[in-house]
């Protein structure tokens, strides 16, 4: 079986592995704690605040300040959690994946409906490369 | 002696949930996936089973990322369906069975499966939505249920060699008991989806009918497909799968295939539901 390290040539994709759970292990806490109304209402009251209660990078609090959903997945977000502060915040899952994909959420919902992303130059970097180069000379 | 009459393959999407929830089965957008399970419910009422084994993963609801347990199962007497984030499901409890469950434990964990054991759990869509789509929307289930929850959220899962072999275990565990109860299990998840990074959105229907179709004629095959090939080709959520493997493992080799349907999309998902019989069921 592959170890993770392994994935790395799967384009636009985080493994939730070793590296993600131990760097978006705070984070991923502090999605949790959306779990609660208590504490939904606690955090949209005042953001920084709840915030300082966890011991989040840089880069992770800015992600989550900003709901830069990609953002926090590169930051160790796992999608689970991370969709906890989607519905806090009054996101569709629709709007949080259109995000991530780089587009709007017409361009995202059309995509779907006609049958989703498709496989073919989706499965490895190495793929997408040669066809670029390909594009390229011609 | 309990048997194993019938297996279930079944997507959980939450958004089918939800629909079902808020009354919007029979807009266009949904219609079509409704429609695809109402065979399914007839087949279940045939079946009429005693007890239903549930295998799902957990979302990040009953487990943080604090216990990560592989393979767990549930012995508690009830499990409320959790507040995800957006509300608790309007749907009724889950029943469990603790006799029947510490049973299985008791024979998993001596036939060497190291199953956690799970007094207390609330359940999430995982575990609901494929009860609304094989049951419809009841006031009450119509059996006890005994979830199975399996850790496909964090790398790495549970090999699906591992997986079929569990089943293996259910079986064997399943035909020791000495009550008569006709047993159906699910596997949960699915089918192609993946639902993060600049890559969502990808379903691979190819793959999807491949999968179901060596569900039925290929089992053995199927539990050797290593981890990375469901990432890469049926999306990193799409790893749900290998939870069908436990359910395949439970089954006869010569089970047979007595429904499929297979749709696309709901929400970010391709949805995939087929039902396996047991020769006798």
């Amino acid at each position: 079986m592959s170890k993770s390290e392994e994935y790395s040539d799967i384009p636009g994709t985080y493994l939730f592995d070793k590296n993600a759970c131990a760097k978006g292990y705070q984070l991923n806490n502090f999605c949790m704690s959306l779990m609660k109304d208590e504490n939904r209402k606690a955090f949209l009251a005042d953001e920084p605040s709840y915030l300082d209660k966890y011991k989040l990078t840089e880069a992770q609090r800015q992600a989550v300040l900003d709901r830069n959903w990609l953002k926090m997945i590169q930051e160790g977000g796992n999608i689970y959690y991370v969709s906890k502060l989607g519905a806090t915040s009054g996101f569709s899952f629709e709007a949080m994946a259109a995000s991530m994909a780089g587009t709007t959420r017409e361009n995202y919902r059309n995509m779907m409906i006609g049958g989703g992303r498709p496989i073919q130059g989706n499965r490895s970097k190495a793929e997408q490369a040669a066809a670029a180069q390909k594009k390229g000379t011609v | 002696m309990a048997k194993i009459v019938a297996g279930v393959g079944c997507s959980h999407v939450p958004a089918i949930g939800a629909a079902l929830d808020m009354g919007k089965s029979g807009e266009d957008y949904w219609k079509p996936v409704f429609d695809g399970f109402a065979r399914s419910r007839e087949i279940m009422a045939e079946l009429k089973p005693d007890i239903v084994i549930e295998v799902y993963n957990d979302h990040g609801t009953a487990f943080s990322l604090q216990y990560i347990p592989t393979f767990c199962l549930g012995v508690a007497p009830e499990f409320k369906p959790a507040d995800e984030g957006w509300g608790p499901r309007p749907v009724p409890m889950v029943y469990g069975d603790p006799e029947f469950a510490w049973h299985l434990v008791e024979s998993l964990i001596l036939s060497e499966f190291d199953m956690t054991i799970v007094n207390e759990m609330e359940v999430d869509h995982g575990l609901t939505v494929p009860l609304s789509l094989m049951f419809g929307q009841v006031k009450e289930w119509p059996c006890p249920v005994i979830p199975l929850c399996v850790n496909v959220v964090t790398y790495p899962p549970p090999t699906g060699k591992r997986c079929f072999a569990l089943g293996r275990a259910i079986r064997k565990a399943v035909e020791e008991y000495p009550k008569d109860l006709r047993v159906v299990i699910f596997g949960t998840g699915g089918m192609s989806h993946q639902i993060h990074g600049e890559r969502c959105g990808l379903i691979n229907s190819a793959w999807d009918k491949s999968f179901l179709d060596r569900l039925t004629a290929d089992p053995q095959g199927l539990a050797q497909v290593p981890h990375k090939e469901y990432v890469r080709e049926a999306g990193a959520e799409g790893i749900e799968m290998v939870m069908w493997l436990i359910m395949r493992g439970a089954l006869d080799d010569n089970a047979k295939e007595a429904y499929r349907f297979y749709h696309v999309p709901a929400s970010n998902t391709a949805v995939g539901n087929i039902i396996l019989t047991n020769p006798g069921a």
